[in-house]
C-alpha cells in the first residue's frame, strides 16, 4: 500500500467519530428518499396494478331502483366502454362478543360469471355457487378482525329479518381498499365488513328482483367523463339517481389517492430537506476539516506530491464519509421502507403492495450527496493546495481580529474574557456561524413539523369528537323515515335525548362551477351535533340558508351572502336559489349544513329524517344496542366515543415509533453540526486552549471557551428553527389539504418546548463527547506542534 | 543573587522515560536541581538534550517517571491533575517560543486572561508597561510584530506575579535584535520583581546573562556554573 493511502486509512480511523456523524447525516437523507419516495412509488404501482386487474370503474352512480333492462342503455351511452349494475345496501350484523351492532355493506355478485367491473379477488375459499341463497363472501380485513373463516357462519339482520349466512370465501375488492364504515373516519375492521352475495339471493330481500340500485361504467379511452356523467344523470333521473361521480369521489379511492398525494408531497419535501441539510453539512464540515490539515498539505507538497494527488487524497475524506452514508442509508431505507409499507398494509387492502427498492432513487440521492461533498471539500482543498508549501508550513499567523460590533456598542467591556472570546469568534466567522446555526435550526424545524402533525391531528380529533359529534350513538336508517319514529326512539332503553338529522344529496352550483354534496339538515338548537369552527366557536345555524365548509365555498367561489343554485338529487328534485349565510373553517370532509326545517322546506318533503343522534345513559347502552340490532329501519349504528378510543389506540401504537424516528433524525443533524463544529474548533484552537490550560485554567474553564461558541450557535438556532418549522408546517397544511380532511394549523406550546429541548440535548451530548477529548488533551504535545 | 536565598523549587533525581513502541527513550537521567528565589537560571542544550522535558516537569505540565519535585516543600510528583493546575495557575508563568497568544483577544485582554484568575495580579496595563507595550495595548495579535507578540506573552506570564517564570526558547522565533529586546525585558522583570526565572535556549551566548547556567546533553546536566556578575543583555552577541 502506498504511504499516502496508509495515511488516509489511519487518519480516517482517527477521525472516525466525525466521519460517522457526517455519514449518518448522508444516510438519513438517502434513507428518507428511499423510504418515503420509494413507498410512494410502491403504493402507486400496487394501486395501478390492482385497478387494472380488477377492472376498477371510472364513473359511479347510486339510485333508488331501476330495472335491469336499463343496463343496456347505460352501455350504449357515448363514451361508455363497459357497464355493470348491482344491488348494494347496508345491514346490521349481529356478531358474537360485540354489543354494538356491526355494519355490513352487502353487495350483489353475478351468480354465473364474475363481475365485469370491480371484480373481487378471492383470498380463501371460493366464489359463490349459483342458486345458493345463504352463501356469502366476506372481506379479508373484517374476517381477520373477527376471526372468521370459510365454513363459519355470520348473522345479519337483512330488512328486519335475521338470516344465518354461510361464509364460503374471503375476498378483497378495489372499492374497499380503505374500508370505512359510514360516519367514521378510519377503518373499523372489527365492526364493519363487506359481504358479497349472489344477486338472486340478495335481490328479493330488498325488493330488487330484476332491478339494481348501483351502476358503474368503464370509460372508453377518448371519453369525456363529464359528458358520461351528464348522460347517466339524465338517464337515471326518473329512477331516483343520486348523481353520478367519477373515481375521484369514490370513498376508498379518494382516501387512497389523498394518502398518495400527501405521500408525494411529504416524500418529496422531507427527503429534500434532509438531503439539502446533508449536502450543506458536508460542505461546512469538510471544508473546515480540510482547512485544519493545511500544514500536512504543505508538507506533502514539499515532498513533491502533485496538486492533483494532494487534492484527491483529501477529497477521499469526503468520499469515504459519503460512501459510508450511502451504504447505511440504502440499507436503512430498504428496512424502513418495508416497515413503512407494513403500516400501509394495516390500513389499506392492496394485494400487490410490497416495498420495491428503487435503485434509481438511491443513485440520484447518492449523486446529490457526492456532489455536495465534493464541492464542499474541493473549495478547501483548492485553497490549501494553492498555498506555497513554505508559507503553509510556517505557523499560521494569528487569526485576524479587529475591533468589531461589540467594541463599537461597548458591550465588550461588560463581558468576561471568556464571553469576549466566544463572541469575537462567532463575530469573526459570522457566515460560518450563521450557517452552522441554520443547520441546527433544521433539526429544530424537523421536530416542530413532526410534533405539529400530532398536534394537528390531536386537535382535529378533539374538535370532532368532543365539540362537533357529542352524541353517544348515531343511527342511520335504510331509507328516510317519517319523524313519527322519534317517539319510538325516545322510548328505547337509556335514551335521554334524540335529535333527528336529514341528509339530502344535492348539486350546488354557482355559474359553471358545481359540486355534488349532501346537504346535512340538523336541529338549529341541537346539542348533540353542532357546526363548530376551527376556533372552537359554535356556529349557530340560521333559520334559512346554507353554511358551507370553507373548502366547498372556495371550490364554488362563493362567500357568505352570495347565492347558490341548489338542485336536490332525490325525491321531487326541486331546484331553488339558496343564500350562503355562513362559511365555516372545518377540517373533516366537505359539508353543507342547514337547519332541518329549512331543508324540509327546500326539498318539499316534510317530516322525513335520515337518522338520529342519541344521548344514552352508560348502563343502558348494551340493551339499547340489542334493541337497535333488531330494528328493520336501522342500517348502521356508530359511536363517536368508540371511534375516539380506537383512534387513540392506533395513535398510541404509532406515536412512539414516529417520535423515535423524528428524534433520531433531528439528533443526527444537530450532532452532525455541533459535534463536528466543536471537534474542528478543537483542532483549530487546540494550541490556544492548551496554552490556557498551561497557564492554570481548569478543564471546565477551557471547555466553556470551546463549547460556549457551540452553545451560542445552538441557542441562536432554536428561534430560527421555530420560524422555519412554523413556515414549513404551513406548507404541509397546504400540501396535505384534501377534501377528506385538512390538518389544523395548530401548534401546542409543548411542541416549541420539546423541539428546543431535544435539539439542546443532542447539542449537549455532542459537547460532552468533545469535552472528554479536551480533558484528555496532551498539553505538551499540543504546545510543541505547530498546528 | 544571594546564594543563601530560599530554595523555591527542588528537583531530586528526576528521570523521565518515554516508551515509543519498542524503543525506550531516557529523556531525563537523574537530574538534580535547585532554584533559588530571585535567581535567573539559563538552561542550555541542543535540541533533544532534554531541556524542554525538564522545563515541562518544573512547570507542572508533565510528571517525572521517578524522582521528586518539591515546590516550597510540597511534593509535586504526587499531585493530582487538579493540584497541578492550581500550581500552574497560582505560581508559574509560562513564555512559549511561539507566543501562544489568544488570537481573538487584544494585548490587554490576553494579559487580563491571566489576571482574571490570579490572586494578586498586576493591572494588565502595568504588566504591558513593564514590557514597553503601553502604546499597543488594544491591538490584536494579528496587528502586532513577532517581538511585540512575545512581549505580550511575557506580560501575560508576569502579570499574575508568579513565583517562577519559565521561558521555553523565548527568542527562538525572533531575529537577533528583537530577541535581545525580549531578553532585556525578561532581565528587567527578574531584577525589578524578583521573579525566579528559568530560560531555556540552545543559544550558548545567552548563558552570560544568568546567575546560574546549566548545560544539558542526552538528558543529563553535563555542566553547571555560576556567573559572578550577570552580563548586560546588550553586550551579548549572537
Amino acid at each position: 500500500m502506498k504511504a499516502l493511502n496508509r495515511k488516509l486509512l489511519r487518519e480516517l480511523w482517527q477521525l472516525k467519530s466525525q466521519m460517522i456523524s457526517i455519514a449518518l447525516v448522508v444516510a438519513t437523507g438517502i434513507m428518507t428518499v428511499v423510504t418515503m419516495r420509494g413507498s410512494y412509488e410502491s403504493l402507486v404501482i400496487a394501486q395501478q396494478d390492482y385497478y387494472q386487474q380488477t377492472r376498477f370503474a371510472d364513473v359511479w352512480v347510486s339510485l333508488r331502483r331501476a330495472p335491469e333492462t336499463l343496463r343496456q342503455q347505460i352501455s350504449n351511452l357515448p363514451g361508455v366502454a363497459l357497464a355493470e349494475t348491482r344491488i348494494g345496501f347496508m345491514a346490521t350484523l349481529d356478531l358474537e362478543g360485540l354489543d354494538a351492532p356491526a355494519i355490513g355493506r352487502f353487495i350483489s355478485l353475478p351468480e354465473n360469471s364474475r363481475p365485469v367491473l370491480n371484480d373481487i379477488q378471492i383470498r380463501q375459499g371460493r366464489y359463490i355457487e349459483p342458486g345458493a341463497p345463504d352463501e356469502v363472501i366476506i372481506s379479508e380485513k373484517f374476517a381477520a378482525a373477527r376471526g372468521l373463516r370459510p365454513g363459519d357462519g355470520v348473522r345479519a339482520i337483512i330488512n328486519g329479518r335475521a338470516r344465518e349466512l354461510d361464509i364460503v370465501g374471503i375476498a378483497i375488492s378495489p372499492e374497499h381498499i380503505y374500508a370505512m364504515p359510514p360516519g367514521s373516519l378510519m377503518p373499523e375492521d372489527s365492526r364493519y365488513g363487506i359481504l358479497w352475495m349472489g344477486e338472486r339471493a340478495l335481490g328479493p330481500a330488498y325488493d330488487m328482483e330484476g332491478a339494481f340500485n348501483e351502476a358503474f361504467v368503464k370509460l372508453s379511452p377518448d371519453a369525456d367523463s363529464l359528458a358520461v356523467i351528464d348522460g347517466l344523470n339524465t338517464l337515471l333521473q326518473p329512477y331516483g339517481g343520486f348523481g353520478a361521480y367519477t373515481r375521484r369521489d369514490q370513498p376508498s379511492h379518494m382516501i387512497l389517492q389523498g394518502e398518495l398525494d400527501q405521500n408525494r408531497v411529504m416524500g418529496t419535501a422531507i427527503p429534500g430537506v434532509f438531503l439539502g441539510v446533508a449536502v450543506f453539512l458536508l460542505h461546512l464540515v469538510l471544508s473546515r476539516l480540510i482547512s485544519t490539515q493545511r500544514g500536512e498539505i504543505a508538507v506533502l507538497k514539499a515532498f513533491g506530491y502533485r496538486n492533483i494527488e494532494v487534492g484527491l487524497h483529501f477529497l477521499m475524506f469526503a468520499l469515504a464519509a459519503v460512501f459510508l452514508g450511502i451504504v447505511l442509508g440504502g440499507l436503512g431505507g430498504a428496512w424502513l421502507g418495508r416497515a413503512y409499507i407494513g403500516i400501509y398494509q394495516m390500513y389499506f387492502d392492496l394485494p400487490g403492495l410490497q416495498f420495491s427498492m428503487n435503485w434509481q432513487l438511491v443513485l440520484i440521492a447518492s449523486s446529490v450527496s457526492l456532489l455536495g461533498a465534493c464541492t464542499g471539500a474541493m473549495n478547501a482543498v483548492l485553497k490549501a493546495v494553492r498555498l506555497p508549501p513554505a508559507e503553509a508550513m510556517r505557523p499560521e499567523p494569528p487569526a485576524s481580529f479587529k475591533p468589531g460590533l461589540m467594541e463599537r456598542i461597548g458591550i465588550a467591556r461588560l463581558l468576561p474574557s471568556a464571553g469576549r472570546m466566544i463572541l469575537r469568534n462567532v463575530e469573526r466567522k459570522a457566515l460560518q456561524s450563521f450557517l452552522s446555526s441554520l443547520g441546527v435550526a433544521f433539526s429544530v424545524a424537523i421536530l416542530v413539523i413532526g410534533f405539529f402533525m400530532f398536534d394537528g391531528v390531536r386537535f382535529l380529533m378533539d374538535l370532532q369528537f368532543r365539540e362537533i359529534q357529542r352524541e353517544d350513538v348515531s343511527v342511520n336508517f335504510h331509507q328516510h323515515q317519517s319523524d313519527r319514529v322519534l317517539h319510538e326512539l325516545w322510548r328505547l332503553p337509556g335514551v335521554t335525548r334524540v335529535e333527528p338529522f336529514r341528509t339530502v344529496p344535492a348539486r350546488l352550483s354557482n355559474g359553471h362551477l358545481y359540486r355534488d354534496s349532501g346537504i346535512q339538515g340538523m336541529q338549529a338548537d341541537g346539542k348533540l351535533r353542532r357546526v363548530v369552527s376551527s376556533n372552537i366557536l359554535t356556529y349557530p345555524l340560521p333559520a334559512d340558508g346554507l353554511v358551507l365548509s370553507r373548502v366547498l365555498a372556495q371550490r364554488l367561489d362563493v362567500n357568505a351572502g352570495d347565492w347558490l343554485h341548489v338542485q336536490m338529487l332525490e325525491g321531487q328534485r326541486q331546484q331553488h336559489p339558496v343564500q350562503v349565510t355562513g362559511v365555516v373553517d372545518d377540517f373533516m370532509g366537505v359539508s353543507a349544513y342547514m337547519d332541518i326545517q329549512a331543508l324540509h322546506q327546500l326539498s318539499g318533503e316534510h317530516g322525513l329524517i335520515s337518522g338520529v343522534y342519541l344521548s344514552v345513559t352508560q348502563d343502558e347502552r348494551s340493551r339499547l344496542y340489542q334493541t337497535l340490532k333488531q330494528m328493520p329501519m336501522v342500517a348502521g349504528v356508530a359511536s363517536p366515543a368508540e371511534m375516539l378510543v380506537s383512534f387513540d389506540t392506533q395513535m398510541a401504537q404509532n406515536i412512539f415509533i414516529s417520535v423515535g424516528f423524528l428524534v433520531g433524525f433531528a439528533s443526527v443533524i444537530a450532532v452532525g453540526v455541533i459535534y463536528n463544529g466543536a471537534r474542528i474548533a478543537l483542532s483549530e484552537r487546540g494550541r490556544e486552549l492548551a496554552s490556557l490550560r498551561v497557564m492554570g485554567f481548569h478543564r471546565r474553564e477551557v471547555a466553556i471557551l470551546l463549547l460556549g461558541e457551540q452553545a451560542l450557535i445552538t441557542l441562536f438556532a432554536i428561534p430560527m428553527g421555530w420560524v422555519i418549522g412554523y413556515s414549513m408546517a404551513w406548507l404541509v397544511v397546504q400540501g396535505m389539504a384534501t377534501d377528506m380532511f385538512r390538518i389544523p394549523y395548530v401548534l401546542n406550546p409543548q411542541t416549541w418546548l420539546y423541539s428546543a429541548l431535544i435539539t439542546m440535548a443532542a447539542a449537549l451530548a455532542s459537547g460532552i463527547a468533545v469535552r472528554r477529548r479536551l480533558d484528555h488533551f496532551d498539553l505538551i504535545s499540543v504546545l510543541k506542534t505547530r498546528e | 543573587m544571594d546564594a543563601s536565598a530560599e530554595v523555591i523549587l527542588r528537583a531530586e533525581k528526576l528521570c523521565k522515560i518515554y516508551s515509543m513502541g519498542d524503543i525506550v527513550v531516557n529523556a531525563l537521567k537523574d537530574v538534580d536541581l535547585e532554584l533559588h528565589r530571585g535567581e535567573l537560571l539559563v538552561l542550555l542544550g541542543a535540541s533533544g538534550s532534554g531541556k524542554s522535558t525538564l522545563l515541562n516537569i518544573l512547570g507542572g505540565l508533565d510528571v517525572p517517571s521517578t524522582g521528586r519535585l518539591l515546590y516550597a516543600g510540597k511534593d509535586l510528583t504526587k499531585a493530582s491533575d487538579h493540584e497541578l493546575t492550581v500550581y500552574r495557575r497560582e505560581h508559574v508563568g509560562f513564555v512559549f517560543q511561539f507566543y501562544n497568544l489568544v488570537s481573538s483577544l487584544t494585548a490587554r485582554e490576553n494579559v487580563a486572561l491571566v489576571t482574571d484568575i490570579a490572586r494578586n495580579p498586576m493591572k494588565p496595563e502595568d504588566a504591558l508597561a513593564l514590557v514597553g507595550l503601553s502604546a499597543r495595548i488594544d491591538h490584536f495579535p494579528s496587528q502586532l510584530s513577532g517581538g511585540e507578540q512575545q512581549r505580550v506573552a511575557i506580560a501575560r506570564a508576569i502579570a499574575k506575579r508568579p513565583d517562577i517564570l519559565l521561558c521555553d526558547e523565548p527568542t527562538g522565533a525572533l531575529d537577533a535584535k528583537t530577541g535581545k529586546l525580549v531578553l532585556s525585558v525578561l532581565n528587567e522583570v527578574n531584577r525589578e520583581t524578583g521573579t525566579t526565572t528559568a530560560i531555556i535556549t540552545h543559544n550558548a551566548a545567552i548563558g552570560a546573562i544568568g546567575d546560574t547556567v546549566l548545560r544539558m546533553s542526552s538528558g543529563e546536566i553535563v555542566e553547571r556554573y555560576t556567573n559572578n556578575t550577570r552580563a548586560d543583555v546588550d553586550s551579548v552577541e549572537w
